[in-house]
């Protein structure tokens, strides 16, 4: 057992920072979110394509398919490092739409999804809606009328300007003749939506702790860096520790496709990247409450990723039910004997 | 990224298994708590069919009484023993996860061969002797003293918090014995015999009642100086060893007893209609990832530790540790505090075992470096932000 990332992995991650730095720089970044809020709508069909050509979306795909061949864990590798750069788009949705959507795989399609009515991110800028709301799984694809525009959605102003949402009441009947079906296995879409939304998160939450270990080593004050004051120092260690069990558990969770892994791994990537991009706005003092620093893109990508595909609730009512159908066959008379150890209990 | 078992792995952990499922049944009864010569004879005992069958030391160095395996297989061993139910390491736990791999690792020939054998056959317990009334979290503020005379160490001092001193054989001490020097610079690290004349042990009552620790007196006692690990003065370095092994691996088995806790608690409250409180149920949940996350780690760093090119010196883990310690204490405190919940007004019976589990938790954020310390170590070491004060 080696769980450390082997020599390709690294040069795997290595290759996406690198693409990401060349072709999403901070300055693209910025320039979406200072910009018209119109054009922000739309991811740059050129950066997706450069994504798909550098096999983001394809990477799973067999190789006689036109694919890399690779699995979950070198996805998440990715996706860590695209959510480390915030990088904008479904990134989730297209990748899955891989090989079941024409198009997806190259990054010529732009595929966005949901599994429930609620918000749905990208709409006007995608080519196709993934439904995962069944237990098949469905594709609004462009052509007789069954494009994104079938759901019939409405706009809303998104908290986080590199976003663009929508609101969406109901969704097109399962079995009706608009929509196409694409693969029979939804939960495992569902599933895999989950780890590499969870993946970004993390990529996030890794990216907030280096923020605000950076700005406490060079910001002074009392005539010494604040990062010398153990308060912060203790708000910063705590990030890290955070960082770290979301780290291992969407690792973990990547090789075993375990959906209690899984789902744990989107609980506490969640709360790792909303509470340390709370606590690097903390860390930054005045300078984390405005608009030009990048910490608050941080955090509104942190609230939306968290809402998609598995709450925090949904993901604890989930992880609380796995407790009652795993562990030791006792009875429950003999859990409360022995588990609560005293003599006559009375429960 | 890898997280499945070689062949040799699942051989050993079905030997091992099989080996659990036939002798624990033989075990005699668990001692009283309170009952520390019966306890004493309990874990030499269990510590001693491990030795008969081979488990005992694992993935130490084979120079030093090891067994070859790796720390894969220690992990194996830690979860296996923990899912099985088997006794805890007990007073053994300074002897096999500290003192003992810190001997491993720094001692001489003859100083394996005297000590480590005793350690994996349960024959010799030992108890660590750092901290002192004036030195608690600042340990290099320690005043205990230690005269060269001729080919012995004269001694004086007390020691505090001391666990298992009752009942130890030996205490890896740490003392002064450059007064000159800086801090840091004029400590050693001796194994005392606590038999030695000029030893007095008062034992301490902890506030779940029992006496766990003890304060120890020293009075001239004489320890020879070839009871030295590593060079006089280099007491620091040596000790930075141990309390690294300490935080390393040291808890990772109770993580799979914390998540057996777990589940038991959520059976239980099912039984009671506790289970119908969504904020409590929410609660169990989160732990269950939160410990499914710390096992996860657990993994991770031993295979750092297996694989580091700098893992030949008896594979000492690094500040992972502190990652670990810290999250861990915590979460084990979170436990006992839903268990508490579950439990409601019988939570406050003193006489379950799940009160006496609740309180000794308390002591995990202030034992083997307080979370404020471990939070400095992550600051200063990890991050590499600036020293405080
Ligand atoms: C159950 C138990 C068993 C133990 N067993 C042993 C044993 O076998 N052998 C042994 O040698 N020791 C043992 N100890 C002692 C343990 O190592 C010390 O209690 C621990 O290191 C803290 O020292 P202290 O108690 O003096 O607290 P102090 O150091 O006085 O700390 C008091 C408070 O101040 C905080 N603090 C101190 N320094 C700093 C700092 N630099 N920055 C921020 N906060 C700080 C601490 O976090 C704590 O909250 C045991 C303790 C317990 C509770």
């Amino acid at each position: 057992m080696d769980f450390r990332l082997t020599g390709d992995q690294r040069a795997l991650q290595a290759g996406m920072r690198e693409l990401l730095a060349a072709r999403f720089p901070r300055e693209r970044l910025r320039a979406l979110v200072d910009g018209d809020a119109r054009t922000a709508a739309r991811p740059g069909r050129e950066l997706w394509t450069a994504l798909g050509d550098a096999g983001l979306f394809a990477l799973r795909l067999p190789e006689r398919d036109g694919g890399a061949g690779l699995g979950l864990p070198e996805a998440v590798l990715l996706f860590e490092e695209a959510g480390r750069a915030l990088l904008p788009g479904p990134l989730a949705t297209t990748h899955l739409a891989a090989g079941l959507v024409p198009g997806a795989a190259e990054g010529r399609r732009i595929v966005t999804g949901l599994d429930r009515p609620g918000v749905v991110a990208h709409l006007a800028g995608a080519d196709a809606v993934l439904l995962l709301d069944g237990a098949t799984a469905r594709a609004l694809t462009p052509g007789e009328g069954n494009g994104p525009d079938a759901l019939g959605a409405t706009p809303l102003r998104s908290v986080d300007p590199a976003t663009p949402l929508h609101r969406v009441r109901d969704f097109p009947p399962p079995l009706g003749g608009s929509s196409l079906e694409v693969t029979a296995d939804a939960s495992r879409l569902h599933r895999e939506a989950t780890l590499l939304t969870a993946a970004q998160q993390l990529g996030s939450a890794r990216r907030t702790v280096e923020m605000a270990v950076e700005h406490a080593r060079h910001r002074f004050q009392f005539g010494r860096p604040v990062g010398a004051f153990q308060a912060v120092q203790h708000l910063c260690a705590d990030m890290h520790v955070r960082a770290e069990l979301a780290r291992v558990s969407v690792y973990a969770a990547s090789v075993t496709g375990d959906p209690a892994e899984i789902a744990g791994a989107k609980l506490l990537a969640d709360s790792a990247a909303i509470r340390n991009a709370s606590d690097c706005l903390q860390v930054y003092g005045g300078l984390g409450f405005t608009w030009e620093v990048d910490v608050h893109l941080h955090l509104k990508r942190a609230w939306i990723h968290a809402g998609e595909w598995q709450s925090v609730a949904e993901g604890e009512e989930f992880l609380a039910n796995m407790l009652l159908m795993s562990g030791p066959s006792e009875t429950p008379s003999d859990v409360l004997a022995g588990g609560l150890g005293g003599d006559n209990v009375a429960l | 990224m890898d997280l499945s078992e070689t062949l040799e792995e699942e051989e050993f952990r079905h030997r091992l298994r099989a080996w659990l499922r036939e002798v624990l049944p033989t075990l005699p009864p668990e001692p009283a708590a309170t009952d520390w010569p019966g306890r004493r004879a309990y874990d030499r005992a269990w510590q001693r069919a491990l030795h008969d069958a081979g488990y005992a030391g694992l993935h130490w160095p084979a120079d030093a009484g090891g067994r070859g395996a790796t720390p894969t297989q220690h992990l194996i061993f830690l979860e296996e023993t923990e899912q099985a139910g088997a006794p805890y390491v007990g007073a053994n736990f300074v002897g096999l996860l500290h003192a003992g791999p810190t001997i491993a690792a720094e001692g001489t020939a003859e100083q394996r061969s005297r000590w480590l054998p005793p350690i994996l056959r349960g024959d010799e317990i030992w108890c660590q002797g750092f901290s002192e009334p004036e030195a608690g979290s600042d340990l290099a503020a320690l005043r205990t003293r230690a005269v060269r005379d001729g080919d012995s160490y004269a001694v004086t001092g007390s020691k505090l918090w001391t666990s298992h001193a009752e009942v130890a054989d030996w205490c890896e001490l740490l003392v002064r014995t450059d007064p000159a020097a800086s801090r840091h610079r004029g400590l050693s690290w001796l194994a005392m015999p606590m038999d030695a004349p000029g030893v007095t042990v008062r034992p301490l009552r902890t506030l779940a009642g029992s006496t766990e620790f003890a304060e120890v007196f020293l009075d001239d006692v004489r320890v020879p100086v070839t009871h030295r690990l590593g060079a006089e003065n280099d007491g620091w370095r040596v000790t930075m060893v141990t309390l690294s092994f300490e935080r390393g691996t040291a808890f990772a088995g109770e993580v799979v007893a914390c998540r057996r806790t777990l589940t038991r608690l959520a059976r239980a409250a099912r039984e009671n209609g506790r289970w119908d409180d969504a904020v409590l149920r929410r609660r169990l949940g989160r732990l269950n990832a939160e410990f499914s996350a710390l096992w996860r780690l657990t993994r991770w760093n031993v295979s750092e530790a297996e694989h580091a090119p700098h893992s030949g010196r008896g594979g000492v883990p690094g500040t992972a540790g502190s990652v670990f310690k810290l999250r861990y204490s915590h979460a084990r405190q979170e436990l006992y505090e839903a268990a508490a919940e579950v439990l409601g007004p019988d939570s406050l019976d003193g006489g379950r075992e799940w009160t006496a589990d609740r309180l000794s938790s308390l002591s995990y954020t202030i034992a083997a470096g307080t979370s404020q310390i471990q939070r400095n170590i992550v600051a200063e070491r990890v991050l590499g932000l600036p020293k405080a004060r």
